[in-house]
């Protein structure tokens, strides 16, 4: 198992589902959603949480700065 | 054995600078001017300059920046902002001032203002966002619109005998002894945002340290006037723009220009 | 310290301009105003005062140079002349709607077009009525004197940040260009820092720190409401101006059957017109506008009721006599009697045009 992993969290609402973030990713972390915001806008989630190593790419190319990214060592290794 | 990462402001590495206000950004999804709102307010917050900064907004798509940002903020007449900059870093040269502005602002109706400003090698920033063509009026095109590319004004796509030819502003002013720094960077990607911050945090420094004038040019994409997806729209920049527009650093000069 | 020199009046307004506590001036050469500029690059205020001196590429340059420099709370100004103010239009209408003060000489020359460098006064619609787009008023002095072109400079200033409004000082080729003695009285201090933020922290762009909101500086509103909110906050005041800030000076009023209106230049040419109607018999007073716009509507609306009729020379094809009429209001008759394209006329001229009218 990876020692080091990463998580995204996504202002949903703030979010327009531009996708580049997805495209960002190294780790094919993020896809759109299905469902729709209040804004109707599709919108960033993880899709594959586990692969996430908390590189920051996604956040740094997001326009609406509507992730933040969040990194921590295995406690258990 | 599988553990989750704790969501706690220790394991945090990367989020909103609070220097971006919560203003839900008008920009179009996917547009270069989030990013690059971002990346300045980064830099200011970083060099501790948030009480010292005005920022000069232009008119175009983001004649509304200063609702983003979190500094006093001169929303200028349409080409005027490097005028506007001038008199406010010649009256108060303890602050650190810039102007934001796109290609129709800056290359087009405030050719003027902005090569003198850069002549006289005026302590200030200029951000130029070339996306080639006019987004807040839907779709026109603009100087650095590219040969055969096809905007409201050129349906046909641009022809040099009417329109006449795409211009590199950046190398122009790259020319001007009060230039000291002229760099052109996109943030379409993660390396190139990186990047872009470092040229506009070397600006920042420059226009502090009074070396004369710094411009950073961001190449950026206009997916909504270029009737793209934000993807596609990224993808088209780099495949079209870039090989006109070619990346990097065009002056760097590391000394003060001699009185 | 007092000091007494004999100068033009383009000199005037930059000995003003240093004497007066600006902290910038900002402007681009063109005739019969290029002394402004050129006395304060020989003064070097910027190593006695501070004060900041900015050769522009251009009158739009300038006066946007002036919109930077106001938004940040400081005394700024430019001057030009008539070609040059009508490039500004479109800063000036900025100066309105974001309410910035600031002061812009207009020393006219004669129009339209590249025109004439020759002296006028054909701007007066441009300066109290058309002068760009959008409902917005400029405070306009109209200086009769080198002394007065050095005292609105002053005037000007305190006016601008009274009311946070761009104030014109509309004189024209003949003060700006001609000598005459000019008390220099005032020498007053550039604000300083803290005064600047005293005066102008709840607006200006002074860099936005822990004990307030960010400040900024626009004309920009697309919510009509709300725009709609502004234009009314600007009418209001407006008319509080209306009520406050006429100025106009009178003579020979008390027993006068006719008024001659005039200002400026003319009010001067006026003046002697006057005393050769009074040597002739005749019961003739003048009135001089100092401020065009807010108008001595009023007190020519008095008139009215008691005269026989007024006479508005002006170096114009017929400006300001629009804004007599509307004062009287048809109640006796207003004549016009102007010259243009640099040509002016005498005060024998004027005084046929009373003999002609006035019976």
């Amino acid at each position: 198992m990876a020692k080091i992993k990463g998580t995204v969290t996504v202002d949903v609402e703030k979010c327009k589902g531009c996708g580049v973030c997805v495209v960002a990713c190294p780790t094919d972390v993020l896809a759109l959603s299905k469902e729709v915001n209040g804004k109707g806008y599709p919108f960033a989630m993880q899709a594959n949480p586990d692969a996430c190593t908390g590189c920051a790419n996604c956040a740094v190319v997001c326009p609406d700065s509507c992730l933040t990214v969040y990194r921590q060592r295995d406690p258990n290794a | 054995m599988s553990f989750q990462v704790e969501i706690t402001p220790e394991n945090k590495v990367y989020g909103k600078t609070p220097l971006l206000t919560d203003n839900v950004m008008h920009y179009c999804p996917g547009c270069s001017h989030g990013t690059i709102h971002k990346l300045v307010a980064e830099v200011i917050e970083e060099m501790g300059l948030q009480d010292k900064t005005i920022g000069v907004s232009p008119v175009g798509c983001s004649v509304f920046a200063y609702n983003y940002i979190h500094i006093d903020w001169i929303q200028a007449a349409h080409g005027r902002a490097c005028a506007v900059a001038t008199a406010a870093k010649r009256l108060t040269p303890e602050k650190m001032v810039f102007t934001y502005q796109g290609d129709g602002d800056l290359s087009a109706i405030g050719t003027a203002e902005s090569i003198h400003a850069c002549n006289r090698g005026e302590n200030i920033v200029v951000i130029y966002v070339n996306n080639a063509i006019y987004g807040m009026t839907g779709g026109q095109m603009a100087p650095t619109t590219l040969l055969g590319m096809k905007t409201a004004t050129s349906p046909a796509g641009r022809e040099a005998a009417i329109h006449g030819y795409p211009y590199k502003i950046a190398e122009i002013v790259s020319m001007l002894d009060g230039v000291c720094y002229v760099t052109r960077q996109s943030v379409q990607s993660p390396a190139a945002a990186r990047k872009a911050k470092k040229a506009l945090r070397q600006a920042f420094e420059n226009a502090m340290a009074g070396k004369g004038l710094s411009f950073v040019e961001m190449v950026s994409s206009c997916n909504s006037g270029w009737k793209q997806s934000p993807v596609d729209a990224n993808k088209w920049m780099e495949e079209n723009m870039f090989p006109f527009y070619k990346l990097g650093d065009i002056k760097v000069a590391t000394e003060p220009k001699e009185a | 310290m007092e000091e007494i020199k004999l100068i033009k009046g383009n000199e005037a307004v930059a000995e003003g301009a240093i004497r007066s506590g600006c902290d910038g001036y900002f402007g681009y050469p063109i005739t019969p105003q290029s002394e402004v500029l050129e006395t304060l690059m020989e003064l070097r205020p910027w190593e006695s005062t501070g004060m900041v001196v900015v050769q522009a590429e251009s009158e739009v340059s300038s006066i946007n140079m002036v919109y930077g420099g106001a938004a940040c709370g400081k005394r700024v100004m430019t001057s030009s002349s008539s070609p040059g103010v009508s490039l500004m239009a479109e800063g000036l209408s900025y100066l309105a709607g974001a309410e910035l003060p600031c002061l812009v000489v207009n020393v006219q020359r004669g129009g339209p077009g590249l025109g004439t460098i020759q002296p006028s006064q054909a701007d007066y619609f441009q300066a109290v009525k058309g002068t760009a787009h959008g409902d917005f008023k400029m405070i306009v002095l109209a200086p009769n004197s080198v002394q007065e072109m050095y005292d609105h400079v002053f005037d000007g200033f305190d006016l601008a940040f009274k009311y946070r409004i761009p104030v014109m000082m509309l004189s024209d080729g003949i003060i700006g260009q001609m000598m005459e003695k000019v008390v220099m009285t005032r020498q007053r201090p550039r604000w300083t820092k803290e005064e600047v933020s005293q005066i102008s922290d709840s607006w200006a762009t002074l860099g936005k720190h822990a004990g307030r909101e960010k400040n900024v500086i626009t004309s920009l509103e697309l919510d009509s409401q709300i725009m709609e909110k502004r234009n009314e906050h600007l009418q209001a005041k407006y008319r509080k101006i209306e009520a406050a800030e006429v100025r106009f000076e009178e003579s020979q009023m008390e027993d006068a059957e006719y008024v001659v209106v005039a200002f400026g230049s003319s009010a001067r040419i006026a003046s002697e017109a006057v005393s050769m109607a009074r040597a002739a018999g005749m019961k003739v007073g003048l009135l001089r506008p100092i401020t065009l716009w807010p108008f001595p509507t009023k007190r020519i609306e008095e008139l009215a009721g008691r005269v026989k009729g007024f006479l508005v020379p002006e170096l114009n094809a017929g400006q300001m006599v629009e804004d007599v009429r509307l004062a009287v209001n048809g109640k006796v008759p207003v004549w016009h009697y102007g010259r243009m394209g640099g040509m002016i006329y005498s005060p024998e001229d004027i005084f046929n045009e009373l003999k002609n009218n006035a019976r």
